[in-house]
């Protein structure tokens, strides 16, 4: 499934990257845990953090992740949106918990990793 | 040879260096699963120097058969290197921790994407790290 459906379906909303919703999201991965990103996320998944610095870019970048999802309705810091923009990372948010964002994920995807 | 300079506690830099070696990689057209490795062991060793040294260096050495990625810093060196292998242990402040960083998995994530994982340090005048990632390994 594209981000672009995974954004209609849960209703997130577009901080940056608006030009790269046509990627594939395999699936997703929960964490706060900059390390545990780097070491345990796949390639493709969408990632969910209550993060909000800059160093959010840099680990989805260097990852490759689909997008990175803000929830619990954080505002990441302009350095992060800025960021984003240049390394064409899409960066989303939602108002609800990660609980809740990561719950409708795995309805949509069917349980994908 | 890729070099960066790395100054301590700036945490705007981190993934320049990382990225910079990524993305070099990627353009002589590496392997994917070898570009994650040496990703994740750039990350790891850049994030250290940045929370822990005074200042340091990153360097890449990028050959068709392998990558060794070296960390160097001046820095307060580990007093119990075996305490800061161990997965989970971090000596990272309070403020570090909530950003997401100093969880102890830095050296513990290098170990699994590095074939060859050499650390010296010194305390009061710093560490130095060098890990081989080999291609064939991937």
């Amino acid at each position: 499934m594209n981000l672009k459906t995974v954004i209609e379906r849960l209703g997130l909303e577009v901080l940056t990257g608006a030009d790269h919703l046509g990627r594939e999201v395999t699936g997703g991965y929960v964490s706060d845990l900059l390390s545990d990103v780097m070491a345990n996320a796949v390639a493709g998944q969408l990632w969910l953090t209550i993060q909000t610095h800059q160093n959010v870019v840099a680990v989805a970048s260097l990852a490759n992740l689909a997008g990175v999802v803000i929830t619990s309705g954080k505002k990441p810091d302009a350095e992060t949106l800025q960021r984003a923009e240049g390394e064409g990372v899409v960066i989303m948010r939602s108002p609800y918990p990660t609980f809740r964002v990561a719950g409708e994920l795995w309805g949509l995807l069917g349980g994908a990793s | 040879m890729l070099e960066f300079e790395v100054r301590g506690l700036d945490f705007a830099a981190v993934g320049e260096a990382s990225g910079t070696i990524k993305r070099t990689l990627q353009q002589v057209g590496m392997d994917a699963s070898l570009v994650r490795r040496v990703a994740v062991c750039a990350f790891e060793v850049e994030t250290n120097i940045v929370i822990h040294a005074h200042r340091g260096v990153v360097r890449a050495r990028i050959s068709p058969r392998q990558v060794v990625v070296e960390g160097e810093d001046e820095g307060p060196g580990i007093p119990d290197l075996e305490a800061a292998m161990r997965e989970g242990f971090s000596t990272a402040p309070a403020y570090i921790r909530e950003m997401g960083f100093g969880a102890g998995m830095g050296f513990s994530n290098m170990r699994r994407c590095a074939d060859h994982m050499e650390v010296s340090t010194q305390v009061g005048k710093g560490t130095r790290v060098r890990l081989v990632i080999e291609a064939s390994g991937s």
